[in-house]
């Protein structure tokens, strides 16, 4: 699989500030959905603004789609990513739902007619046209960020970047966020890096990078990852729902000889037990 | 947020709705300059009759027009209460040391009440048919000729459009902080005159560290989503001058030159 964002030995820290990142490589491949967790403090969300040239590298390279990060390329890197960031009152430009779509199309100088056609179809991906002349005070926070979605999807990102993108939802609005990109990345065909505190949105990616203090400490897929709960405890991680009922179980006495599943493994696997009795 | 008239828009598809922002703009600016030139009863009254028919066409209740009166009351009765009390001229009805009353001071007093009025009703009408988003649209194309002096014209219309799309965000985070304050024991809007502008500390500090978060936070957004500077950009609304407003600056071109004919 080719690898679209290629982070290459990469050091950086913020003005009189020890060092954040002491060179860390790392890639992402084409289409996949990677979980990027780690403690407050630990350079993720710098990562990914370094990925966008939000910040500027001092050393190192980070290269998208054959594209490397620098001052010349920044605006064609920035057509290839999406962000969509914490605090969804903050990253709402324009003063109604519609103004706030148009808002990256217009900076691409794109031809009003075909603004407006974008804007509807993005709009109606994201089931927020009958809102579109809502101003940003009458909307949840949940709606705002479908609108966020929808103002990137309007440019048609190869890469989508979740920056704690859910954590100032509720659990349904977290949800609803989470399937509607997981639906716009299948339809499009693009690659998810999703930032995040939350193991089980995590949990549904398909690898995830484990950062602490501006290092890479493990990369896997989930099942891997989630098995080692002492690693996650000694960065001061959370282990995901389903391990915590398996350690449970254990204590009882219930012997299940893996760490981690899903919860509909957990759940077949409870119900062949319970039917083997 | 309920005598909070400015940007208060009130969505309709009247006459007055449908005319450009742009010419709405001028056309209350230029109905302001023709106030001041009424000076008596025949000029007063060809203006209230073109006012009463915007209103009318603009669909919207008079009630509006009332609220929209209300916050300024006060202003509008010591104004012309000063007017009439000291005004020289004239028979004098009524003194009492240095106040008078004559009959030119009523008149004049008389006279300033209906330009208060006159000029309310036709920024009221302003706004409530005209989108924040949109008044501001209108500005950047009547400032356009500021360019050829390498104004920011551009630059300005982005920062009007966001600091109206924040009024309301940042109007719930003060009564945010206000409520959290008094929970902790900040007594707001009462005592001394120094111990409330010492209470608004507690508001005014978080209120100004809030918006520079904001600020850095939608900066940032912005520049995520390709923004490099705001004149190389296309537009996604358009208001276009249409016959509607040239009808309109007719009128009001007419009812300007008989005002010009009428006053004395």
């Amino acid at each position: 699989m080719k690898d679209i964002i290629q982070v290459k030995n990469i050091s950086f820290n913020y003005a009189d500030q020890p060092l954040l990142f002491d060179n860390l490589s790392l890639n992402v491949h084409e289409g996949e959905w990677l979980a990027l967790i780690g403690q407050n403090g630990s350079g993720k969300s710098t990562l990914a603004r370094l990925i966008d040239g939000l910040n500027v590298l001092k050393q190192g390279q980070i290269i998208v789609d054959g594209l490397l990060v620098n001052d010349e390329n920044i605006l064609d890197v920035r057509n290839k990513i999406g962000m969509v960031f914490q605090n969804p009152e903050d990253q709402f430009v324009g003063a109604t739902v519609e103004d706030d779509v148009a808002f990256g199309l217009e900076n691409r100088q794109v031809d009003r007619k075909q603004m407006h056609h974008i804007v509807e179809s993005s709009l109606k991906n994201v089931n927020m046209w009958d809102f579109r002349d809502r101003i940003p005070a009458n909307l949840s926070g949940g709606q705002k960020q479908r609108v966020a979605i929808a103002g990137i999807v309007a440019l048609s990102p190869q890469i989508i970047i979740l920056d704690e993108a859910t954590s100032m939802l509720d659990p349904r609005g977290r949800q609803d966020i989470l399937n509607l990109v997981r639906e716009i990345k299948a339809k499009n065909h693009l690659t998810v890096i999703s930032i995040t505190h939350d193991i089980d949105e995590a949990a549904g990616a398909d690898r995830v990078v484990v950062i602490n203090h501006g290092k890479k400490i493990d990369e896997d897929v989930p099942d891997k990852i989630f098995s080692n709960t002492e690693q996650l405890a000694q960065i001061g991680l959370d282990a995901p729902y389903t391990s915590q009922l398996i350690a449970a179980l254990k204590r009882k006495g219930v012997n299940l000889n893996q760490q981690y599943l899903d919860s509909e493994r957990l759940i077949a696997w409870i119900k062949q037990l319970v039917s083997n009795k | 947020m309920n005598n909070f008239l400015f940007g208060r828009y009130l969505p309709g598809n009247s006459w007055v709705h449908q005319m450009s922002p742009q010419s709405k703009l001028m056309l209350s600016f230029y109905f302001v300059i023709v106030i001041f030139f009424a000076n008596n009863l025949a000029s007063y009254a060809a203006l209230a009759a073109l006012i009463a028919i915007v209103i009318l066409l603009s669909g919207v209740s008079i009630l509006f027009f009332l609220k929209g009166i209300r916050p300024l009351i006060w202003l509008i009765i010591f104004t012309v209460a000063l007017q009439i009390l000291f005004s020289a001229g004239g028979t004098v009805l009524w003194k009492w040391g240095p106040f008078s009353v004559t009959n030119l001071s009523l008149i004049n007093g008389g006279f300033i009440f209906i330009r208060f009025l006159l000029i309310i009703m036709i920024s009221t009408v302003l706004t409530l048919t005209t989108t924040p988003l949109a008044i501001a649209d209108g500005v950047q194309t009547v400032l356009k000729p500021l360019k050829k002096v390498k104004f920011p014209v551009d630059t300005l219309a982005l920062m009007l459009s966001i600091a109206l799309r924040f009024v309301p965000t940042l109007m719930d985070e003060m009564e945010t902080i206000l409520n959290a304050q008094r929970s902790r024991g900040v007594d707001f809007g009462s005592g001394s005159l120094k111990h409330r502008v010492q209470a608004a500390v507690p508001l005014l500090v978080p209120l100004f560290t809030g918006a520079i978060n904001h600020a850095e936070n939608l900066s940032t957004a912005m520049e995520a989503r390709g923004f490099s500077d705001s004149e190389h950009r296309s537009k996604y609304r358009i208001y276009r001058w249409q016959l509607k407003d040239t009808v309109s600056w007719l009128v009001f071109l007419l009812v300007g030159g008989l005002v010009l004919y009428l006053r004395k």
